[in-house]
């Protein structure tokens, strides 16, 4: 009896509070604003105070010339951006990179497939195999230098070795141009096989087996499977492995300073090098961030156009 | 084209059978079903026969021709699976056509066919559609457009309404039994779901414990079962199963006492199983002889399957018309009114159905009543 009267008393006055409230223009879903503030706050702040920030200042320092503190001293407008396209080793750095870019992108897709598709087959020992395949993932840029760095010299060398026991003349690895950048290259595909593989493998595993059962019923050749069924099935993971590898490599800093610190004569002085060389070595931070907005376009642009013409083919 | 197996065994480590000693001959046209519980090697012994998996004993003829060592494509046969294996990324058109563009067919046989296959499973306006903008059915009808487009006399089938929802199954049966009659296709079908068996196939192989336990039409599976294990696979709800002794002395056995039974006295003494399909049960409320307690009555609709226990505790499944008014914790009086299998005791053998010996044995009659 007591609740009973009790509770219309409670009802109407919970109606009442309701009423003043949205009067007053209560707003319900203020608590859940003030959560998304609180939440979103640490990161927000750890991400304006070291990418944000550093990027528009970046922004603004192409723009300046500076003293080697980095302070900006003049303002130059455009004149940076324009002393560097009529720059000769820019361009030069510039086509380098290209090169070095698509090379490593071309072969690291390649082989890390390769590697994949072998490491499919139910064989003896294919667990050593994938791990073997996969173990580049452990190593540190520093470790893989040292390594390429013994295979590549010239007296002692791995390489050299082989090229006299086969009475060929030993390749001047680090020191020639074009096989500077030869090497630079070859340790780069080397180092991202491991995380391709792996990628690949697991795109490899998920394509159900029944296709290939369906395949084979018709009378399908094993390369016609792979061109029309592996590759289609698994072009999504190609697309998003094709473009970290494109971005990575344009960013590629610790194999270049380990093994050939840009040179011999700049042949593998790559964009991020020379944006290193110039703000770090030589104090000129304006022109180095000129370049730094210039990389970022590039690598935008690319992936632009990666997501265009690729996006056509990945088709489900 | 006609199919035989020969004595199809298989096995991976070579001690461990997953099938053993299967024989049949499938003919031409034929609808063969096999049918089994989960993991009882069904899916592998159609795999086998296409070609997917070796055969470690026995003999494949397809025509009377040897393919046991045959890759699938020299096998002239085609497959529609589980999943249906069609490919994403292409659309309903281009899968149908895969297999006859990797083979290098001209382009106009190439759409005759496609467009042949595509009208006989009514999906002619998807043809540019991604199979991932298809229904589960639509999807369902490529796979087997793509098995019609094939123009091969036989088609395999691995449990291909498994994925669909229960109406549609229906539909989709009637549907590839036309398809099968209309083509004159040679169709082996591998299911778990007795129903399906039993309403579309000509002839069923029930399989486990990698064997065939017995090959027959549905009407002598459900008739006269070869063990228990078909006894009770087959026919929802399942078969009553009661342990049951025969005694020298012809003294009721504990079952008996509760349940009474009409068996022929051939039986030597000893432990036999009985088995009663619910429907050859009846339920008698105003009986003041009671014999068992109602536990849980199953609305169906047209009939309820009671479930009641005997007074001995063994559990039955009754099937009577809904319309009878039963309650839960009742007590009745149940009565055998139709057929029974008599088993042996390990349910490997059916010795006698309630109208005389299944062994070719002369006596007829049911020569002893037991009662309660």
């Amino acid at each position: 009896m007591e609740t009973q009267a009790k509770n219309p008393n409670f009802n109407i006055a919970s109606k009442k509070k309701k009423s003043a409230e949205l009067s007053l223009g209560y707003n319900p879903y203020a608590k859940d604003k003030l959560y998304a503030v609180l939440f979103l706050g640490p990161s927000l702040l750890i991400l304006a105070l070291f990418v944000f920030y550093p990027m528009l200042r970046t922004i603004y320092l192409s723009f300046f010339l500076t003293n080697n503190l980095g302070k900006p001293t003049v303002f130059v407008g455009l004149k940076n951006y324009f002393a560097l396209f009529s720059s000769n080793a820019y361009i030069n750095s510039l086509i380098a990179t290209l090169v070095y870019v698509i090379a490593v992108s071309i072969f690291t897709i390649a082989i890390g497939l390769v590697l994949a598709q072998a490491a499919t087959k139910k064989v003896a020992g294919i667990n050593f195999f994938r791990t073997i395949f996969s173990a580049t993932m452990g190593v540190s840029v520093s470790v893989a230098a040292i390594f390429w760095l013994f295979i590549f010299n010239p007296s002692v060398g791995l390489l050299s070795q082989l090229f006299t026991a086969l009475n060929l003349t030993p390749i001047n690895w680090l020191t020639e141009p074009g096989w500077a950048m030869t090497a630079i290259v070859i340790s780069t595909v080397w180092m991202n096989l491991g995380f391709t593989f792996l990628i690949f493998f697991g795109a490899l595993q998920s394509v159900p087996y029944t296709l290939y059962e369906a395949a084979q019923i018709e009378g399908v050749s094993k390369s016609y499977q792979f061109f029309h069924i592996t590759l289609p099935m698994i072009s999504p993971t190609i697309f998003f492995v094709s473009i970290i590898t494109l971005i990575e490599s344009f960013k590629s800093f610790g194999l270049i300073d380990l093994m050939t610190a840009g040179g011999p004569n700049n042949a593998t002085n790559l964009l991020v090098y020379r944006i290193y060389q110039d703000a770090f070595l030589n104090g000129n931070y304006g022109l180095a961030s000129t370049e730094s907005v210039i990389l970022a376009v590039i690598i935008a642009l690319f992936t632009f156009i990666q997501f265009k013409v690729l996006e056509k083919r990945v088709t489900y | 084209m006609s199919i035989e197996l020969i004595n199809i065994s298989k096995t991976y480590n070579g001690s461990d059978f997953i099938l053993s000693d299967i024989s049949v001959k499938i003919a031409t046209g034929e609808f063969f079903a096999i049918v089994g519980p989960s993991g009882c090697g069904k899916s592998t012994l159609l795999r086998m026969i296409a070609g997917l998996i070796p055969i470690s004993n026995g003999q494949l003829k397809i025509d009377d021709k040897d393919v046991t060592n045959l890759p699938p494509q020299e096998r002239a046969l085609t497959m529609v699976f589980q999943n249906y294996a069609l490919f994403p990324f292409l659309n309903v058109k281009d899968n149908v056509a895969f297999g006859l563009k990797a083979r290098k067919m001209n382009s106009s046989e190439i759409n005759t066919r496609v467009n042949h296959a595509l009208e006989l499973v009514n999906l002619t306006d998807f043809s540019e559609r991604k199979p991932g903008e298809l229904s589960g059915g639509q999807r369902q009808r490529v796979a087997l457009a793509r098995a019609i487009a094939s123009d091969a006399k036989i088609c395999l089938m691995d449990e291909p309404l498994s994925n669909l929802d229960a109406q549609l199954r229906n539909k989709m049966r009637s549907e590839i039994r036309e398809l099968q009659q209309k083509l004159g296709l040679t169709l082996i079908y591998v299911t778990h779901d007795q129903v399906e068996a039993m309403t579309m196939a000509d002839r069923i192989m029930v399989l486990n414990d990698a064997k065939a336990q017995q090959i027959d039409s549905a009407s002598n599976i459900y008739d006269t079962p070869s063990n228990t294990f078909v006894a009770s696979f087959f026919g929802t709800p399942q078969m009553n199963l009661l342990p049951i002794i025969l005694k020298e002395n012809k003294q009721p056995s504990d079952v008996e006492t509760n349940l009474k039974f009409s068996i022929t006295n051939s039986l030597k003494a000893g432990n036999y199983l009985v088995g009663v399909r619910p429907n050859a049960l009846a339920i008698d409320e105003v009986s003041s002889k009671t014999n068992a307690i109602v536990t849980n009555i199953e609305y169906l609709g047209t009939h309820s399957i009671v479930h009641a226990q005997l007074d001995n505790s063994l559990e039955l499944r009754i099937e009577v018309s809904s319309t009878r008014n039963l309650s839960t914790t009742e007590r009745v009086s149940v009565s055998v009114t139709g057929n029974h299998y008599i088993f042996s005791e390990d349910g490997q053998k059916l010795l006698n159905t309630n109208g005389g010996y299944t062994d070719g044995n002369a006596s007829q009659e049911p020569q002893l009543q037991h009662s309660i």
